[in-house]
């Protein structure tokens, strides 16, 4: 099998073009900061960004003049605050930014319509809120068979989603455990794929453990190999979130001189996720996980 | 007893009392945490923790400061896809308690934390729904927590994001949802519950020392308040105990 494994400027330059709709998952867990910071080191433009948590990463892109849209369902700094970037792009217009709001079980039901090849996706939901009217996108459908009135939001088809496993083999079938967000849904919606890994192994450590991999080869364009490629977001047995970064984004993002020196130094200041590390002394060894090792089971017949 | 504690401390406390032994919560971070793990520390070891990110039977062994910390995980008793919690969980009947807060809260319990003014020009952009509107919609019931002011609390809200007992003029029955939605709101100063009979929120229950003017005084409505008021205990000193020392000792959500 030819291998994907391509460095993340190469996977980035070849899969997300400008207008693209892009999708950068995880749901705290496995979010890939690294794929953000090299789509803003190459200053895409127009793009559709679309997850259910905008999270620090988003904030950035928006402030680094990446976005024209969000598409989301919350749009917070998770324990710590707020995203500023998106607050000021929403309240005060600067840069313009359009915005297209769920809520998330309507953005995993917009992926898991996409991901399954479906026009739309059925939920009861949404009764009594203003968010259709908000969005009104967020439809309802009668049932054919009870006659009840169900809401319905129509399917995301990502041109490209970036998907951060801990490990894949090269030919991006890749395994994941913690938190599984809505990766496999968005992965399978769309029509790229991207798979950022701390580890590459052999194909021979996947076959071992099945049930656990969560995204296929055969839907995977690209491989690429970025250790850390999370931080500030984590990965369940290699690193722990680094919430202080999380509180100081409250900072930095508030204000936007500040937030510019950040993507000065961090993101246009580095060639990629390994020189990134170089600029934190000391981060691997606060944030390294404790082991928690699970038995194997016994996969024969 | 106790003499000393703060309000947050009080309402944990509160809310932890609500909860049965074996009944599955749906749990948001921050007091809610910290009200389910102190049931799970007393009256409720067997209380089931779900959280929006997908970890089921959670134990969390440090106070988890996000909703999808990875001490969720360590432990539990399932990690499955946010596809699973919305749909096998959630709207499948499976939740029996849900913890929500917001910005805004109305006399009919329907919650904001979308926008402060107009949706198309908010004067203040507030993080949106995340899985705060289905929980409304599904959870058998719901509790509110949130201190008490008056900006927190007018007479309707400027965005409704989580379904109360009455939207727009009409009853979570007419509306066709599945839950009983929020039936208490508990605050810092007394406890407000839904009317049976019309849905409005009214005050039930004072904490030692409130009066009811106080609380009125709070509240963007001519607040109703029930004929007979409970009294509610302050913290025993277990539970403050166990809040201060065992469940929040670096005093991030308690102060």
């Amino acid at each position: 099998m030819h291998s994907k494994v391509v460095s993340m400027r190469d996977a980035i330059a070849a899969h997300v073009h400008d207008g693209d709709t892009v999708v950068i998952e995880g749901f705290t867990h496995l979010i890939c900061f690294a794929a953000g910071h090299e789509i803003i080191r190459q200053q895409r433009k127009d793009l559709t960004i679309a997850r259910l948590t905008p999270d620090l990463i988003y904030d950035q892109m928006i402030a680094a003049g990446c976005a024209k849209k969000l598409v989301f369902s919350w749009a917070g700094n998770p324990g710590a605050g707020s995203l500023h970037a998106f607050r000021r792009a929403v309240e005060k217009g600067t840069p313009a930014l359009e915005i297209e709001e769920y809520s998330h079980f309507g953005m995993v039901a917009r992926m898991s319509a996409g991901a399954a090849s479906l026009p739309f996706w059925v939920m009861r939901n949404y009764m009594g809120t203003d968010l259709p009217t908000a969005n009104p996108r967020i439809r309802t459908v009668t049932c054919p068979y009870t006659g009840e009135q169900l809401a319905t939001v129509p399917a995301l088809n990502p041109d490209v989603t970036v998907i951060h496993a801990q490990r894949a083999d090269e030919n991006g079938n890749a395994q994941v455990w913690g938190l599984l967000g809505v990766q496999k849904e968005a992965a399978f919606a769309s029509k790229r794929v991207i798979v950022v890994v701390e580890d590459l192994v052999d194909e021979s450590v996947i076959r071992a453990d099945p049930n656990r991999t969560l995204i296929p080869g055969m839907i995977v364009d690209a491989v690429v190999v970025e250790p850390w490629g999370c931080h500030p977001s984590y990965a369940q047995g290699y690193y722990d979130r680094d919430n202080d970064f999380y509180v100081a984004w409250e900072d930095i993002s508030r204000d936007p001189a500040k937030l510019q020196a950040y993507l000065d130094e961090f993101v246009y200041g580095v060639k990629d996720r390994a020189d990134y590390m170089t600029r934190m002394p000391g981060l691997a060894e606060r944030l390294k996980a404790k082991d928690h090792y699970c038995e194997g089971v016994n996969y024969g017949f | 007893m106790a003499s000393e504690y703060s309000p947050s401390e009080m309402m944990a406390a509160v809310a932890a009392r609500e909860l049965k032994d074996g009944e599955v919560t749906f749990v948001g971070i921050g007091l809610p945490n910290l009200a389910c793990n102190l049931a799970r520390a007393l009256q409720a070891p067997d209380l089931v923790l779900i959280y929006e990110s997908g970890a089921v039977g959670a134990v969390p062994e440090r106070l988890p400061v996000s909703i999808g910390d990875p001490s969720l995980v360590t432990g539990s008793l399932m990690v499955c896809s946010m596809a699973d919690v919305f749909q096998l969980f959630l709207q499948n009947g499976k939740i029996e308690v849900g913890f929500l807060g917001g910005a805004q809260i109305d006399q009919w319990g329907n919650i904001n934390t979308t926008t402060i003014g107009s949706y198309g020009k908010p004067k203040v952009r507030l993080p949106g729904s995340g899985g705060a509107a289905e929980i409304a919609v599904h959870a058998k019931r719901v509790l509110i927590i949130s201190r008490l002011h008056s900006r927190a609390f007018p007479a309707e809200v400027d965005f409704i994001t989580s379904p109360g007992q009455r939207c727009h003029g009409k009853t979570r029955e007419e509306l066709g949802m599945p839950g009983a939605g929020p039936i208490k709101i508990i605050t810092d100063r007394g406890i407000l519950e839904n009317d049976p009979e019309t849905g409005e929120m009214i005050l039930t229950a004072l904490y030692p020392g409130v009066t009811v003017d106080e609380v009125k005084a709070n509240v963007g409505w001519p607040l109703k308040a029930r004929d007979h008021l409970d009294l509610v205990a302050p913290p025993t000193t277990r539970e403050l105990q166990l809040l201060r020392e065992v469940l929040d000792p670096k005093n991030l959500f308690l102060g």
